[in-house]
């Protein structure tokens, strides 16, 4: 493919329509994915997550300035809400970026949800993968503003930064399940701020003593051994102001180390190796479940659950009955 | 599949005035496209960058300083010097009707003024990239 060829030689224009293949889901995208699989498993994918307005474009502008400094290329994917109504989607994270357009060594590529509501696309892993494969050693994901319980993310980046903003609530919010528990390193931006210090101080206590075994954690037939748990940090940042920048690239690479070290960097990455073969089984699988059934099987059955006269799960597993008969 | 339009809305030159590219972005949206929106005073470059990481189908550009033929020509080269000669560049904002000859003759498809309904515009997306 010759597309592919100019891609992997560096043609940004040739990966920028790679990129849409590979995001809408066509033959010609999943084909480069394959060829180009051998390549992938070597960048450092660091995901961008918190609530809307917490200032996460901005952080992702900034930080992506002082990590260039380290690597001689770096890629954004930015991730924004599709409308539920009319599929469109208005994608404004380039906006807060404006000051890497000068820089030929960041490609920076918005992505719609597409009406996927674990934070990211669905696409926004083979988009990575593809990002990965032509050699950007460095891919910030920032999901779309997120809520407590969007943690995708975390199922494709090595590292998740959560940005808070001031005011998040209490110690109890910081507690709760989900969002906080994928965290490895919390950052407070806009840190400028007075109710600044009563947040850093709720996460504090809510973290304080707590070592976490990171976001995937071992299951119980993973048998890498932990050498050292790592604890997650609480910064403080003021993007706009260029505040704690370095601080947080510090941490970022510390939390890199420690997954090597640890062993858990090819433990992510075997869990990632499963979740996409998961991913891809529920997806042929529900195809060809659809493809046997027939849509008039399928209505029928909907008909029969909107009468009363089943209950959906008895319906599902008739439907299912005659394609697992040997 | 899924494909879905992807627009460019830049704003380009110094003036400050961005509710019309907003209006028209939002419109874009509601039609069911996806629409980067990158704000406020684009360099020529900054526009066709956006343009090539995006992979977009269309630029509007939004210029309301009354520097169109200043600003246009250069957009339109900065594009041709990526090889994007062929994404459709449309023009709103205040032009005057004696320029719309040669922002056209320049290769911008189509100029649209002030009041202009934006179903119009989305109609000119969906005729000009036959989707």
């Amino acid at each position: 493919m010759q597309l592919l060829e100019a891609a992997l030689a560096g043609d940004r224009r040739a990966l920028a329509r790679l990129l849409s293949w590979v995001e809408n889901g066509a033959p010609e995208g999943r084909e480069a994915l394959a060829t180009l699989f051998p390549r992938t498993g070597q960048a450092h994918v660091i995901g961008i997550t918190g609530s809307p307005g917490a200032g996460k474009s901005t952080l992702v502008g900034k930080l992506a300035r002082e990590l260039r400094q380290r690597v001689p290329r770096l890629a954004i994917v930015a991730v924004d809400p599709s409308s539920p109504f009319s599929g469109g989607a208005l994608l404004g994270d380039r906006l807060r970026m404006q000051d890497l357009a000068a820089d030929a060594g960041i490609f920076i590529r918005s992505m719609a949800s597409r009406g996927h509501p674990g934070g990211i696309a669905y696409a926004t892993r083979d988009v990575v993968l593809l990002l990965d494969a032509v050699g950007f050693p460095v891919i910030l994901v920032e999901t779309v503003g997120a809520g407590q319980a969007q943690v995708e993310v975390a199922r494709i980046a090595h590292t998740v930064v959560l940005v808070e903003a001031p005011g998040m609530g209490d110690e109890v919010q910081a507690l709760k399940a989900g969002l906080m528990e994928i965290a490895d390193i919390i950052v407070v931006n806009k840190a400028d701020r007075p109710e600044a210090r009563q947040t850093v101080r709720a996460l504090q206590s809510a973290y304080f003593g707590v070592t976490t075994t990171g976001h995937h954690g071992p299951r119980a037939d993973e048998p890498l051994e932990v050498v050292a748990g790592w604890e997650t940090p609480i910064l403080q940042t003021a993007a706009i102001e260029n505040q704690g920048l370095t601080e947080l690239v510090e941490a970022i690479t510390a939390h890199r180390q420690y997954l090597e070290s640890s062993g858990r960097w090819e433990l992510r990455r075997r869990l990632h190796a499963r979740a996409e073969v998961e991913t891809w089984l529920q997806r042929h699988l529900l195809l060809l479940v659809e493809q046997r059934v027939g849509e008039e099987r399928f209505a029928a059955a909907v008909e029969a659950v909107l009468r009363r006269e089943k209950d959906p799960a008895t319906a599902a597993q008739e439907l299912l009955a005659p394609l697992l008969k040997p | 599949m899924e494909r879905k339009i992807r627009v460019l809305i830049a704003k380009p030159g110094l003036d400050g005035h961005d509710r019309g590219a907003k209006v028209v972005a939002r419109a874009l949206r509601d039609a069911g496209m996806e629409v980067i929106y990158t704000g406020l005073r684009q360099t020529p470059v900054m526009v066709a960058e956006a343009a090539l990481q995006e992979d977009v189908d269309v630029v509007g550009l939004s210029i309301l300083s009354g520097a169109h033929m200043a600003l246009v020509p250069r957009i339109l080269d900065e594009l041709r010097q990526r090889g994007l000669d062929a994404v459709p560049v449309f023009v709103g904002g205040i032009i005057p009707a004696d320029d719309v000859p040669a922002l056209k003759e320049l290769g911008v498809t189509e100029v649209f003024g002030p009041g202009t309904n934006t179903q119009t515009i989305v109609s000119f997306i969906h005729q000009t990239i036959g989707a």
